[in-house]
């Protein structure tokens, strides 16, 4: 009936494992009876859960970013305290039962439910802003890919996988993991590797399709161009994901031989696809990061972004080279000099664009006015920290250096140093950047600030010991240690740990003082793009009017050849938009049926689930009522109302 | 860390040609930084990786050390200009020079894709031939006959077979300075990768396939044996200890094992195959000849071998 799920799956007898799970569901209880209590069912619903619009999307992702950000970084707090406590004698109090799972969730959690969500809410949230437009190409797509997303089912019952996030077979297989971890982390992959493939054909279609007018290719922001090359990277990578876990899927669960030791597998094989998506990955994850970083610098130094067009095509070098690496994950396989070195190079390359890119940055920066807010202090973090990890990076490109580093804390000091120090301080640039218009208050910037000291100290401490710890031969995914020497870094390390924890703390509290903080005008960085033309929060079609451009900086050119004010006397027009719908919210509740009914082989919910799956999507075919139009005079009302509070509170603004 | 016992600090004399010529090339450089660097940073034996004891190890390291130091002909300059930027172009000093247009300039995007470009022309050079030169499956340039070493990774010990002399240990080897070490690798169970950092590259251990791996110690003394790639829960303790010793004391080591009591036959195997973890040092007096290619045979498949695999 319940196929491999006993009660024996609950983690009774492991005190750690249990106290998060009580605590979990504990959580869990007094979110959804705060919810009742103050009555906000049919509120949620109705605003939030069924939305299609674009800009609740992105914050419903970041949200679930913000909060798989705080999973994944108290499983980074664990493994730093362990590795700090458990040297020679002591093994610390993580057994490698647990431990195991513990990085495994780490870098499966930080890199898909963290980076990644983070990243999509803010283009959600930015892109059709920016282009001028009322919406993405497909709004329903868009919930459906969001509750995909969302579906990364919950890891209460039974373990995660004991791999490491890669799950390399043949240790993946049935036969070394007989336990349901590696299901859970198959099944999760799939379905948000499904949502985030729609995700990026829904923003390349709509960014393709959907520019205001005038806005051609070489005019379009710089976010706006990077979020497109990562949707393309998502279409050409995320289908080699989702077939390579399938495969080790049908390895699992029919007794294929695709990537097994025996009979004709090659595990190899798996180790080649997987890269062949992952490569591109740490693009997808990097080049809105990039995008951001350019906004960031062009506002704050109240200055066009200095070479625009090598940007562009240092991206679109990055976009197509980062289809040519992925061999350098395993140059230790063995593929022989001319392979290896061919893939060497091919890496390096890639450094070029980028040395383009930064240099490009610092000289936006020159004989600009540059503001030191928190956004910009990130941004300056970032092309230092960033610097260093392109460095490491190349030093591992090099084939017979990565005989030596591979696989060492250099390796992993090295990720962490791009990933923290690019992607991770992008997004936090853009949230501070983006947070006022979403929300029409900016982020308290002293605590902001005070975030960013704590996270750029926090890593320098945490990371750079890690640099040293790969030269002393520490190799990752250890669980217990007897070299003397390493113990002391290890305890600096755990200390970084510490203070970047505050500094996500810190963070998260920085939306105090929203009062004082309020945005009125729209415009409270002095925007270059057309986000900032509108109200904050902007109203839920984005534009009265749509826009026409005739320059890149498209809201910095109207505003000084002024028409950048609200023209609150302009003939409004009926506007067409897509209704809400509850079909996404439920298309990902089954999916979760169906996911959790595989990982424990529960035959009858999964067709269940599959069945509802396709019932609803059928039904909602047959839904013709998707659409209407918001009248003229509504739309005066709002635009109104929104002068109204720009006359009454200008000043108040920044 | 490690205790040298045995003191012979002799560098060894034998001449790697192919390696020597790449190396002069940039080891004035490399020589003067590593010494600043390993002196400053651990100012003891413990940067095991930048203080080898094997001609492979120490052409790597010369390697990392000499593109790190191009890639600071870059890097620094960047680090210094963000600083110098950000501070000098601060909104609060009025008497910088303000452009809001200026946005592009030929000379200067000129020189941003040719500088990078630059070094990594040269840093791909340097890639091609240490490639080459560092291949893990090419046998060292030494006068010296090599000694012969099958490892098999299994969970979650190493078993060592000396094929010629006809005998295996487990989590311990040995051989003699200055003689070059092959070492033909496979797995018998999930895949591994074998290293010892203080001699040089290491390599991954696969189930049904057989890698090479070519080191050499130059000076005497114990060192670390790790497996650099995840492979359960055993992991940690997968470690082994490779002594650099003189011939005599090699001898000495291959006679003591021929007098322990314990065989490795195929049954011997298949029990030693079971998944046990922090394993001690084992010897076995005699292998089963062909042992570690019947490992990797184990795991042909007989009908399908002959047409679709290879």
């Amino acid at each position: 009936m319940f196929g491999k799920l006993t009660l024996s799956a609950l983690p009774l007898t492991i005190p750690i494992q249990m106290g998060a799970v009580i605590l979990m569901g504990v959580l869990g209880v007094a979110i959804l009876a705060f919810i009742t209590y103050k009555r906000r069912w049919k509120w949620l619903w109705k605003e939030w859960l069924t939305s299609v619009d674009h800009k609740k999307i992105g914050i419903m992702y970041i949200i679930v970013a913000f909060v798989m950000l705080l999973r994944g970084g108290v499983d980074a707090l664990m493994m730093r305290s362990q590795l700090a406590l458990s040297f020679g004698p002591s093994h610390g109090y993580l057994p490698p039962n647990h431990y195991d799972q513990v990085f495994s969730a780490h870098g499966v959690i930080m890199i898909f439910f963290m980076a990644m969500p983070f990243l999509i809410g803010l283009i959600n949230i930015a892109v059709p802003l920016q282009i001028g437009s009322r919406d993405v190409a497909f709004p329903f797509m868009n919930s459906i890919s969001f509750w995909l997303f969302v579906v990364n089912l919950s890891l209460v019952f039974g373990e995660f996988a004991k791999t490491g996030w890669v799950a390399y077979p043949p240790l993946s297989e049935l036969r070394y993991s007989p336990g349901v971890g590696v299901d859970y982390y198959i099944w999760s992959l799939e379905i948000a590797g499904a949502g985030t493939l729609m995700t990026g054909i829904n923003f390349f279609v709509t960014i393709i399709k959907m520019r205001a007018p005038g806005m051609k290719l070489m005019k379009m922001p710089v976010f706006t161009w990077t979020a497109l090359c990562t949707n393309v990277l998502i279409i050409g990578a995320f289908p080699i994901l989702t077939v390579t876990l399938g495969l080790l899927a049908l390895d699992r669960y029919l007794g294929t031989h695709f990537f097994t030791n025996s009979h004709g597998g090659n595990p190899m094989m798996y180790v080649n696809l997987f890269w062949a998506w992952g490569h591109p990955e740490v693009y997808i994850l990097i080049l809105p990061a990039f995008g951001i970083f350019s906004e960031v610098l062009a506002t704050f130094t109240g200055k066009r972004l200095f070479g625009y067009t090598s940007m562009i095509y240092a991206t679109m070098a990055i976009t197509v080279l980062s289809f040519m690496v992925w061999l350098h994950h395993f140059f230790t396989m063995g593929s022989g000099a001319n392979v290896n070195a061919f893939f060497g190079i091919a890496t390096m390359i890639i450094a070029i664009p980028t040395g383009v890119k930064i240099f490009n940055w610092l000289f936006t920066i020159y004989r600009g006015r540059l503001r030191f807010t928190a956004s910009v202090l990130w941004t300056l973090g970032f092309l230092v920290t960033f610097t260093i990890g392109g460095m490491t990076g190349v030093m591992m490109a090099i084939p017979a250096a990565d005989f030596l580093l591979h696989n060492s804390l250099f390796l992993v000091a090295h990720f962490h140093t791009v990933i923290v120090g690019g992607v991770v301080f992008g997004v936090f640039a853009g949230l501070t950047y983006w947070f006022p218009k979403i929300f029409g208050f900016t982020l308290n910037e002293k605590l902001g600030k005070a975030s960013f000291w704590c996270w750029l100290i926090g890593f320098y401490l945490a990371f750079m010991p890690l640099y040293i710890l790969g030269f002393m031969g520490m190799t990752r995914r250890l669980n217990h240690y007897d070299n003397p020497a390493w113990h002391p870094l290890l305890l600096i390390a755990a200390a970084g740990a510490g203070v970047i924890a505050i500094g996500v703390l810190l963070q998260i509290v920085s939306f105090k003082r929203r009062h004082e903080n309020r945005d009125l005008t729209g415009d409270p960085w002095d925007g270059r793009t057309l986000e900032w033309s509108v109200a904050s929060p902007p109203p839920f079609y984005n534009f009265a009017e749509i826009p026409v451009v005739t320059d890149r900086d498209a809201y910095w050119e109207m505003k000084h050849n002024g028409n950048g004010q609200h023209q609150a006397s302009a003939a409004y027009h009926k506007i067409h938009m897509p209704k809400n719908t509850g079909a996404g919210v439920i298309i990902g509740a089954f999916n979760l049926i169906l996911g959790f009914a595989m990982i424990w082989h529960i035959w009858w919910m999964a067709i269940a689930g599959l069945l509802g799956v396709i019932v609803t999507l059928i039904a909602r075919t047959f839904d013709y009522n998707t659409d209407y139009y918001v009248p003229a005079e509504e739309v005066k009302r709002i635009e109104d109302e929104h002068s109204q509070a720009m006359a009454g509170g200008i000043g108040h603004g920044r | 860390m490690q205790s040298e016992w045995l003191s012979s600090k002799k560098k060894g004399d034998l001449l790697l040609q192919g390696r020597e010529m790449a190396k002069l090339r940039y080891s004035r450089l490399a020589q003067m930084l590593s010494l600043g660097v390993v002196v400053l940073l651990s100012g003891c034996s413990s940067m095991t990786v930048l203080n080898p004891k094997g001609q492979v190890g120490d052409d790597e390291r010369s390697l990392i050390l000499t593109a790190g130091a191009l890639m600071l002909i870059v890097v620094v300059p960047v680090i210094v200009m963000t600083f110098l930027f950000a501070w000098k172009y601060r909104e609060s000093n009025k008497k910088a020079k303000y452009s809001p247009e200026w946005a592009h300039s030929k000379k200067i995007e000129t020189i941003v894709w040719i500088v990078p470009g630059v070094i990594v022309l040269a840093l791909a050079i340097l890639a091609w031939t240490t490639s080459h030169s560092l291949d893990p499956f090419k046998p060292l340039d030494a006068k010296a006959k090599p000694i012969k070493i099958e490892v098999v990774s299994l969970d979650w010990k190493w078993l060592f077979i000396y094929p010629d002399q006809r005998i295996a240990a487990v989590n311990q080897i040995v051989f003699p300075t200055n003689v070059p070490v092959d070492f033909y690798l496979t797995s018998g169970s999930v895949m591994n990768s074998f290293f010892i950092p203080q001699l040089g590259s290491q390599i991954y251990t696969m189930a049904g396939m057989e890698t090479q791996l070519h080191l050499i110690a130059n000076e005497a003394g114990t060192y670390n044996g790790i497996s650099a790639n995840f492979s359960g829960r055993g992991f940690s303790g997968m470690t082994f200890t490779a002594l650099a010793t003189s011939e005599r004391q090699f001898n000495a080591w291959v006679k003591k094992i021929k007098q322990s009591s314990k065989k490795l036959d195929q049954y011997g195997y298949q029990e030693l195959a079971e998944p046990s973890q922090n394993n001690p040092v084992e010897y076995f007096a005699t292998v089963k000849p062909h042992l570690f290619h019947d490992i990797i045979d184990s795991y042909a498949d007989k009908q399908m071998s002959s047409a679709s695999m290879e």
